[in-house]
């Protein structure tokens, strides 16, 4: 009913844009652009920009780590006086340590990600004209891309950017007195925070009313890619776990500039007693994991639903059990509100409140697993095609596997206790949230450039691109498996202090050139996107012969998407192989009347319309058959 | 085919050999003598021109190995493109990649043996306490458990991805979804982790449990207190009670801010080592002045933040003393530590205490040499000897040490 009366207004709506259609301006079309294509877009290269970045930043820590006591000139020419004597100091170490984690969490991983692929994807493989709300779509971006600068602005600050730790705890993050990075460079990270929060809060509001409003003729729910389902349950758990965060950034922020004690209590610094009393340092703890590991999931559920779509694709195969894929990523979704105190096992939280987190958390593996083994089972007897796409969609399963697994130990709180802010944990998340989900989107990124540039991506490139940062990621994580077993803490500025951490400054510097070796890797494929984006090969309209509506769209970009008419939708995305039809893929929008040889019984599941129209059709097949 | 010939040119390779040995040579050589003027005169710029130099040597190194790989790209392009002249197939890249695959699982599989022994082998040593035994075990269970998972889904991915590759004569397999098999992967999982759930649980509430049960011998109170960047230990004196504190008593003399008005006070010492005895239950009463800190003990499996305004406890049974684990590990100079474990600012990476564990003999040799927390200077500033609460404790004590 709803999904027909919205068709009439995409329709008009799109009437509209075609008079207007030659009088954008430079500054509507790339700058302030309400079109979702180009908004991904902006996310995409934005994201880009930030991870680069970000990945610089962790390339001077791991050189702090691998070489302790050596001294780069370098440095201090590059960083000045956050590098005295060519050493990094040790609070712009918390502070590099501490921009890392935030930008790849947040503008990379939550933004660069969602914003990107949720933009691109949701009106084209749903059949709409643009987003339920495009201008709201443009302020989400334009929101975004303040918080970034922000963000960036507070390394020209004098003290430098904020140090305690992307968790940000108080009362390290509320007491300048307490560190550098917790003067003005706090101040600006919050803000940029704010910023961000009220982004992602317009663009998921946005992703929500589209799905549920925008669909074309005949996409119910269940016809749904697995990748709008993703980016549906990410944008509602984004909208309903960001403004705890943002409360709990408020109180701090009252907490630092107007002498509350939401936070703090009992506190001596510096031989001075502060007044503050009865607050909780706990509070903020659970205010930030309450959006904290929901975050988690933010960041990893897009990257499922891309590579799920991916996988069948290339697999040239169904999904293996789709219905358990959504319900799968409904679970997590719900689960993933209840589990956040396994991040505070030992801080002091009620023990027995520990245990019953312990519970849930590792309730919330069974859907992970189930969703391991559907894409296992995907892959079985297909007829794979390595698209660089394909490799990342490979290497994501292989790194949510192996970073999955340390999972079950860190959800254990008795084993948590003394693995608890050690490498055990930089490994796990590194592995099966910053990899993989990092491998998601770039499988996102070679999937559909041909769709966001109009041009082919080169595959020579995407394949060395994907070896050496594959082989990288490994050689930088596994190790730290064992640095953690050995009891070595993180965001620790060396090893040499400890007697018994010093065994592990070798690893430490093998480590630091693998990844070096990895983000060289990175090099192949910027030179590989600017280059394509402007010199690669023509695309076709479906280059990767598949089922969703994008690639009934034309190849050059048009405001509402489709010239004509927006296509109906007839079957579910994954039609790859069917047998009894000609081709090995049917798109979306082909109704079942124009493959009668390859339908099943099954196709009709909820028409009984359809179904008797079927069993009529294959009883006067028979029949012919026999007369034969 | 002219690149190849060029590539197998073997004067390219020498210049290459040259290149590298040069370059690094000059750069030692450089580096060396520039620091050498440096220090010696104070001279920058020659450390300026050092630091360029060898930043111009590793950006030239990087751009030949683009040059490299760009070369090998265009050979296999040419060598594609006469394949398709000669009328025959092309370089099947489809093919490369899955057999890349599989190399990728062997040579993983060599290098996943390699780590677990010798990366393996640097792992903390065996438990040190009486529940670090049970965290083992359970730990070694879910190594097992998770192990078996990881090879064989890795296997199965891997195996899939090559076994299942691209033919031109073979169709994918339609198969949309099997509600028995994925029954079965729901329920298994959910069986293996509801058994490591509850061992877990259990073991927590054990670990966790703080309080001495009635009948047990009673616990040593240790309190430790971290700030920004040292941890302060105080052991109770002859009473065996810590005395109360109040962060607002806290000043120079007086660190933690020990209450004088509580009579247990009087008799606490001050320690710069955590000196546990060995086999006697001891609670760790933790808390923090300043910022979130962490006490973390790796050899007892202990960890326990300290918080601000948040008193936390950790009860524990130390087994093996520091002397003993010497001998077992063979390292003469081994110590257990204490380390802090949760970002606390600058100095973070360096806030430890040496932990010993001794015999209970040690142990009250060494409480004996101790000295009062209650320093010379602190009963001035809180003028004690006026105070009667201080005079009746002192007067019970040399009746006590009398008898």
């Amino acid at each position: 009913m709803s999904t027909l009366t919205v068709q009439g207004h995409g329709v008009a709506h799109h009437d509209h844009d075609h008079e207007h259609h030659h009088n954008e301006t430079f500054l509507t079309k790339y700058i302030f652009s309400q079109d979702h294509k180009m908004i991904a877009r902006q996310f995409l290269i934005t994201g880009i920009i930030m991870a680069v970045i970000a990945m610089i930043l962790s390339i001077l820590f791991r050189i702090q780590l691998a070489y302790p006591d050596k001294a780069f000139p370098l440095l201090e020419t590059l960083l000045g006086r956050f590098a005295p004597g060519g050493r990094l100091d040790t609070n712009f170490y918390l502070s590099l340590v501490t921009i890392h984690g935030t930008i790849m969490v947040f503008f990379v991983l939550t933004a660069g990600l969602s914003g990107t692929f949720s933009n691109l994807l949701i009106p084209y493989q749903l059949g709409a004209r643009d987003m339920a709300s495009p201008f709201m779509n443009m302020l989400s971006y334009w929101f975004f891309f303040i918080a970034s600068v922000i963000m960036m602005s507070s390394f020209f600050v004098q003290k430098g950017p904020a140090g305690p730790g992307w968790t940000i705890y108080p009362p390290l993050s509320a007491l300048p007195k307490a560190m550098p990075g917790s003067g003005e460079g706090m101040t600006l990270w919050l803000i940029s925070m704010v910023f961000f929060i009220a982004s992602q809060l317009m663009g998921g509001i946005n992703y929500i009313s589209t799905v549920l409003n925008m669909r074309t003729k005949g996409m119910d729910l269940w016809k749904m890619p697995l990748t709008i389902w993703a980016f549906f349950l990410t944008a509602v758990l984004g909208l309903l776990a960001f403004p705890v965060l943002v409360a709990g950034v408020v109180l701090l922020i009252f907490d630092r500039s107007f002498g509350t004690s939401f936070y703090l209590s009992d506190i001596v610094i510096n031989g001075q007693q502060l007044s503050a009393e009865g607050g909780s340092p706990i509070l903020f703890q659970h205010l930030f994991w309450f959006l904290g590991h929901p975050e988690v999931y933010i960041v990893i559920m897009p990257a499922m639903g891309l590579v799920s779509e991916v996988m069948a694709t290339n697999s040239r195969k169904p999904i293996f059990g789709y219905h358990a894929m959504v319900y799968s990523l409904i679970g997590i979704t719900v689960l993933s509100f209840i589990v956040w105190g396994h991040h505070m096992f030992v801080t002091g939280m009620n023990p027995f409140l520990g245990g019953v987190f312990m519970i849930t958390t590792l309730i919330i593996a069974v859907p992970s697993a189930v969703k391991t083994f559907n894409w296992l089972a995907t892959l079985w007897r297909g007829n794979i095609r390595f698209t660089p796409a394909m490799l990342f969609s490979i290497g994501f399963v292989s790194f949510f596997i192996s970073g999955g697994l340390t999972g079950i130990f860190l959800g254990n709180a008795t084993l948590d206790i003394n693995l608890h802010d050690t490498y055990f944990v930089v490994a796990h998340f590194h592995l099966v949230m910053g990899s993989a989900a990092i491998f998601g989107m770039l499988a996102g990124v070679y999937h559909w450039f041909p769709k966001m540039f109009g041009r082919m991506i080169g595959e020579k490139l995407g394949y060395l691109h994907f070896w050496l940062t594959f082989i990288g990621a490994y050689l930088v994580f596994f190790p730290m498996h064992f640095m953690g077993l050995d009891g070595v803490p993180r965001r620790y500025y060396s090893f040499t202090e400890i007697e018994s951490l010093k065994q592990w400054v070798s690893v430490n510097t093998f480590v630091t050139w693998a990844a070096i070796m990895s983000a060289l890797a990175q090099v192949a494929f910027l030179v590989n996107f600017f280059y394509s984006m402007f010199f690669g090969k023509k695309a076709t309209e479906n280059p990767w012969e598949s089922n969703t509506l994008e690639w009934t769209t034309p190849v050059e970009h048009i405001h509402g998407n489709w010239p004509g008419e927006i296509p109906t939708v007839y079957r579910w995305p994954y039609d790859y192989s069917k047998p009894g039809a000609d081709t090995d893929f049917i798109p979306q929008h082909i109704p079942f009347s124009q493959t009668l040889t390859s339908n099943l019984p099954h196709d009709f599941e909820d028409n009984p319309v359809g179904l008797e129209e079927h069993k009529n059709w294959v009883n006067t097949q028979k029949s012919n058959e026999e007369v034969k | 085919m002219g690149f190849k010939n060029l590539i197998k040119y073997k004067k390219f390779l020498t210049l290459f050999a040259v290149l590298m040995l040069l370059g690094t040579n000059l750069l030692f050589a450089q580096e060396a003598s520039s620091n050498a003027t440096a220090t010696g005169t104070g001279d920058t710029s020659a450390q300026k021109a050092g630091m360029w130099l060898s930043v111009g040597y590793y950006v030239v190194l990087f751009l030949i190995a683009c040059v490299v790989v760009a070369i090998i790209g265009k050979i296999f392009r040419v060598y594609d493109l006469t394949l398709q002249m000669q009328g025959k197939k092309g370089v099947n890249w489809n093919n490369i990649m899955a057999v890349g695959f599989l190399l990728f699982l062997i040579l993983g599989a060599i290098g996943v043996a390699y780590s677990f022994t010798v990366h393996g082998s640097m792992i903390l040593p065996e438990p040190a306490s009486v529940h670090g035994v049970t965290m083992d075990n359970m730990f070694w269970t879910t190594v097992v458990i998770t192990f078996i998972v990881f090879v064989a889904t890795q296997i199965l991915l891997f195996g899939f991805v090559f076994k299942y590759r691209e033919s031109k004569t073979r169709k994918a397999y339609y198969l949309p979804h099997n509600n028995t098999i994925e029954k079965i992967w729901t329920v298994v999982p959910a069986v293996v982790l509801t058994i490591l759930v509850v061992f877990g649980f259990f073991a927590w509430r054990k670990i966790t449990n703080s309080v001495d049960a009635k009948g047990e011998p009673a616990s040593i109170d240790i309190d430790v207190t971290g700030h920004q960047f040292a941890w302060e230990l105080r052991y109770p004196g002859r009473d065996g009670k810590l005395g109360t504190k109040d962060y607002k008593l806290a000043n120079g003399s007086n660190i933690v801010g020990v209450n004088f008005k509580d009579k247990h006070s009087f008799d606490d010492l001050k320690a710069d080592t955590l000196m546990l005895p060995v086999n006697k239950s001891v609670r760790l009463n933790i808390i923090a002045q300043d910022v979130i800190h962490s006490v973390y003990m790796p050899n007892f499996r202990l960890q326990m933040n300290a918080v601000p305004g948040l008193p936390t406890y950790f009860k524990f049974t130390p087994t093996i003393t520091t002397a003993e684990m010497r001998t077992r590990l063979d390292q003469p100079d081994f110590n257990y530590h204490l380390y802090c474990n949760k970002i606390c600012g600058g100095n973070h990476f360096n806030m430890q205490k040496i932990v010993m564990v001794v015999t209970q003999a040690e142990y009250q040799n060494w409480l004996l040499r101790q000295k009062p927390y209650l320093s010379e200077q602190l009963k001035k500033d809180l003028k004690l000897a006026d105070n009667p609460l201080y005079q009746k404790s002192q007067l019970q004590n040399s009746l006590a040490s009398n008898n």
